[in-house]
């Protein structure tokens, strides 16, 4: 049997992982085994591997083939050669063919858990001038002006305060 | 802190006491976590890459839980160096073979070790001994309040924490229990709870061995998703399953004192005699007899001072361990096979023969009723 990463030497270490009931099965030849680390289990996901079989290919179908990531310059050819993507901006350039590959693989498709107390904080101020432009428009149909100019200061303020 | 240090006082995951300790080992947490809008360690040059060291390392040294820590860059260490970090899983595998361009970061009592530049920017990673994912993830959790405060984190509104691998994105987070199950691999029971694990989306792997054929009957049971939950969740349920397959283990070394007496007494017995007579052994026997003997120290046969000797021997046995302290350079597998021999044998001769009063029930007719 030959194995499953370089298809040339002989495979010698077999590997079976049942994850979710499904199982899945690789067979490696000692060189390729070391290169991927499955003699450290705790650094190893069964999930990684495979990753580098196939299911990177999964991205190619999403995006247009010849798309670069224009922050780090890396294209899906690379993601099919490491199982690995080239910075956090290459998850909005290549969103929509990750999006399946991600479907597959997660619970759910949206985070829910912790994040950076900043980022919160900017997440909750982005939420509120949003909810004030509202009051804001209908306080100017109501012709409050009043409130309105209230409205467009404090709006003013913590967009001042986003930018900081 | 000196690496001779860490070498002369092991982390306290394997001298500490935790709930659950007979079958829990240790707990780990682990945190992937990347800088916005630079390239990953896998693609960045090798200058981005010393240059986000750089940007890095002095914000993890100064983590609170850091003061009078190890700090060092890779390509300071040797190659046995390494080794003893990957063998008190203070560092994986992976990052030892990384060298200029990335570093380690460990924490005075080792509970808290951080690694810059390995698959992602930033690894940081909790070991505590027994059942404590929950107290493990704590302190993860304050190094990680200290560092999103320093360092432009990559974060993605909806699919969160942004890793190089996409099987980490979301929390980044893989909680980990080792845990030890002679009994359930005695009465070949291990099979199904493997595979039930496996059901509801958690991984249950053999430490050293593969699959359900671990060596040292050691697994290590982790969440295999990490978007779409909260770090919370995933850890409760990790907990959960943990905790029934702890039931299972004591349910199965009951059944096997009741109806199998004679069979585990055996076991240990051999287990005993092979260890403490063995002129040459290698890594898979002495792993699977020291299980053993570990099991037989749990059930009471030997003092209770056995466990620890057991569990050191567990990390003293492996190979950069041995040759720690060697003058030659470089053990043959024969040599490493004699010295671990020497080693164990040392160490088991100061254990009393197995108690085996403490098995029998009294008045149980030497068990003999109890056996198939």
């Amino acid at each position: 049997m030959h194995c499953d990463v370089c298809q040339k030497n002989d495979a010698t270490v077999y590997l079976t992982q049942i994850v979710e009931g499904k199982m899945q099965k690789v067979n490696l030849c000692e060189h390729c085994a070391k290169e991927k680390g499955v003699s450290d289990p705790t650094g190893f996901a069964m999930a990684d591997l495979l990753l580098g079989l196939g299911a990177t290919q999964q991205i190619e179908r999403g995006g247009q083939p010849a798309q670069k990531c224009p922050v780090c310059g890396f294209t899906q050819i690379d993601f099919k050669k490491t199982g690995r993507l080239g910075c956090s901006a290459c998850y909005d350039t290549f969103a929509d063919g990750l999006a399946n590959l991600l479907k597959g693989m997660h619970k759910g498709l949206k985070h829910t858990g912790k994040m950076p107390a900043h980022l919160s904080r900017r997440y909750a101020m982005a939420d509120r001038v949003k909810s004030l432009e509202t009051d804001l428009q209908k306080a100017v149909k109501n012709e409050k002006y009043e409130d309105a100019a209230r409205l467009r200061d404090e709006i003013q303020k913590i967009e001042h305060e986003l930018q900081a | 802190m000196t690496f001779d240090h860490i070498v002369a006082h092991p982390g306290q995951w394997l001298r500490g006491d935790g709930p659950h300790d007979k079958i829990v080992v240790s707990s780990r947490i682990r945190f992937a976590r990347n800088l916005k809008d630079r390239p990953f360690p896998g693609w960045a040059k090798k200058a981005e890459r010393l240059k986000i060291l750089g940007e890095i390392q002095d914000h993890v040294a100064a983590i609170p839980a850091m003061d009078d820590g190890y700090n060092a860059p890779l390509q300071d260490l040797t190659a046995l160096q390494k080794q003893i970090l990957v063998e008190r899983h203070l560092v994986s595998r992976e990052h030892a073979s990384k060298s200029a361009g990335s570093a380690v970061v460990i924490s005075h009592d080792q509970q808290l070790s951080i690694m810059i530049n390995e698959e992602d920017h930033l690894r940081m990673q909790s070991l505590l001994p027994g059942l404590q994912l929950r107290e493990a993830h704590k302190i993860n959790n304050e190094a990680d309040f200290f560092l999103e405060d320093r360092v432009p984190y990559a974060f993605h509104p909806d699919l969160g924490y942004l890793t190089a691998c996409p099987t980490n994105v979301g929390t980044g987070l893989r909680a980990s229990a080792m845990v030890h199950l002679p009994a359930l691999v005695l009465a070949e029971q291990i099979n199904q709870i493997v595979n039930s694990v496996g059901k509801i989306g958690l991984a249950v792997r053999g430490l050293y061995g593969e699959g359900t054929e671990a060596l040292g009957n050691l697994f290590q049971v982790s969440n295999q998703t990490t978007l779409g939950e909260t770090e919370e969740e995933i850890i409760d349920r990790l907990v959960k399953v943990i905790e029934q397959v702890i039931e299972h283990e004591q349910n199965a070394r009951q059944t096997l004192l009741e109806r199998r007496a004679n069979m585990l007494l055996d076991q240990i017995g051999r287990a005993y005699g092979v260890l403490g007579q063995a002129r040459a052994i290698a890594s898979k026997e002495a792993l699977n007899l020291l299980s053993v003997l570990k099991l037989g120290a749990d059930l009471g046969l030997f003092p209770e001072s056995t466990q620890l000797a057991v569990d050191e021997l567990f990390m003293t046995t492996q190979p950069a361990h041995l040759q720690l302290g060697e003058k030659k350079e470089k053990l043959s597998p024969e040599e490493r096979d004699t010295l671990r021999a020497d080693l164990v044998r040392a160490k088991v001769k100061k254990i009393p023969e197995p108690d085996i009063a403490k098995v029998k029930p009294a008045g149980s007719g030497k068990g003999k009723k109890m056996d198939p």
